[in-house]
């Protein structure tokens, strides 16, 4: 073990780690937005948008987030489009979210009590504003930290578009130590990087949810 | 489309991809049981500083990503005096990555075994032991049952990351076909629906050996079965 080799690759890991964690919040507000969506469609929508959409659910839970990134960076440009590593790993990470996200506020929704939308059904709310003022607020706040988990869980699954040569840290982790050939210690600095990164995202969802609590 | 003269011969290659993928996942969760296992037991005993490690371990364990832990012991490893084949690497990874995830979900089992039935084994003279065997762990397995499931699955899917640290599983042998073939979307394409097919496979499974190990349950507690099986994240 030699720390200098850490301190001296520190600030191209911490550069990573940076890439790492917008590539992450870009995943996952795709992931929100495809969540929400394929769950309104799945409540309100007839059978066949029911049926599609737990095909999607089951699809992106069931197949390995590597395959579904290969399968992705290699299907645009077969349909035409030529996009960057980087935009394909965001689909990818977006797309994959958003098969938990929507299950997660399936849950949620379940959890908000019927009476809520006859009594707006009753007072004349059109249906688009139940969901945006009754149903969606409270089913996120109840979501909280289900959502923070899931924030979490992709971040760490956001390590394998090093695959497709995005530069993020893990992928850099893996230049760095081609090239002075001491993996142990660049390894070790990646992991406790990303173990910081996820206590804090931790720490956040917690003071999250306690403010929550107390509205 | 693809040509399915293709599969003639490559059909070996992949079979034996398919049985390392097998190998690397059974003995991986079994490592991973047995070393979760022996984590909660640790747990339970009243030494704190033990308690401190084990809680480290598992934290650590949990908040980075498989990935990393898989390069650390495969490429790492060496530095330390620790040199593995990419298999045995592999197997032990998914062992240690799932034995953290294991140990909480022993740990909540072992917490959810009524008190008054350890009591009574004591109040009845049973050793620390026997009742470890013969009353917490019967019920903390059936009460575990969906969440080990759930694990494996997860597990299965991380089979195919063994593939970047060249384990010669499935994923592997057919990123080899894809690139000598140019046939890489069809192959990919395939494997994406042999792996959702798989995942689905050891979840019904699962789903049926719960309702199975439950059946007993379903009239005396109201807990009972039906909890979701499903698939998380790999």
């Amino acid at each position: 073990m030699k720390f200098s080799v850490i301190v001296d690759a520190l600030p191209y890991l911490l550069g990573a780690a940076v890439t790492t964690i917008w590539v992450s919040l870009l995943g996952v507000l795709l992931g929100q937005v495809i969540g929400v969506a394929v769950c309104v469609a799945r409540q309100s929508g007839g059978r066949v948008a029911n049926m599609a959409g737990g095909v999607y659910v089951s699809f992106f839970r069931g197949v390995p987030l590597l395959i579904q990134l290969l399968l992705i960076y290699y299907m645009l440009p077969l349909i035409g489009i030529d996009v960057p590593p980087l935009v394909a790993s965001i689909a990818a990470l977006g797309l994959a979210s958003g098969a938990y996200v929507s299950e997660i506020y399936r849950g949620a929704l379940n959890a908000v009590p019927h009476g809520q939308s006859e009594a707006a059904l009753a007072l004349g709310f059109p249906g688009s504003s139940i969901w945006t003022r009754i149903l969606l607020p409270q089913a996120f706040r109840i979501s909280v930290p289900a959502l923070v988990n899931e924030l979490i869980l992709l971040l760490k699954a956001s390590s394998l578009i090093s695959v497709v040569g995005v530069a993020e840290l893990t992928r850099t982790s893996q230049t760095i130590s081609a090239s002075n050939y001491r993996p142990l210690e660049i390894y070790l600095a990646a992991g406790l990087i990303y173990l910081a990164i996820n206590g804090a995202l931790a720490l956040f969802g917690t003071l999250v949810e306690r403010r929550l609590q107390q509205a | 489309m693809l040509d399915l003269s293709l599969l003639v011969q490559y059909g070996p290659a992949l079979l034996r991809g398919f049985g390392v993928t097998i190998l690397c996942w059974g003995a991986g969760c079994l490592i991973g049981m047995a070393l979760g296992f022996v984590l909660m037991l640790l747990r339970q005993v009243p030494v704190k500083p033990l308690r401190w490690i084990i809680r480290a371990y598992i934290e650590v364990i949990r908040g980075t990503p498989f990935l990393i832990q898989l390069f650390l012991l495969y490429s790492g490893g060496p530095s330390i005096g620790l040199r593995l084949e990419a298999t045995t690497a592999g197997i032990l990874g998914l062992g240690i990555y799932g034995s953290a995830y294991f140990a909480e979900i022993f740990r909540a089992g072992y917490q959810a075994v009524p008190k008054g039935q350890v009591e009574a084994a004591l109040s009845l003279g049973m050793s620390y032991g026997s009742i470890l065997r013969r009353v917490i762990v019967p019920a903390m397995l059936v009460s575990t049952i969906p969440a080990i499931v759930n694990m494996m699955a997860i597990l299965t899917k991380e089979t195919v990351v063994l593939s970047i640290i060249t384990v010669p599983e499935l994923m592997y042998e057919m990123q080899t076909m894809a690139a000598e073939t140019f046939a890489t979307f069809e192959t990919i394409l395939g494997m994406a629906l042999f792996y959702w097919l798989l995942v689905e496979v050891v979840s019904r499974l699962g789903r049926r050996l719960e309702t199975r190990v439950t059946r007993f349950l379903t009239h005396a507690s109201p807990q009972g079965s039906s909890s979701e099986t499903a698939t998380a994240r790999a």
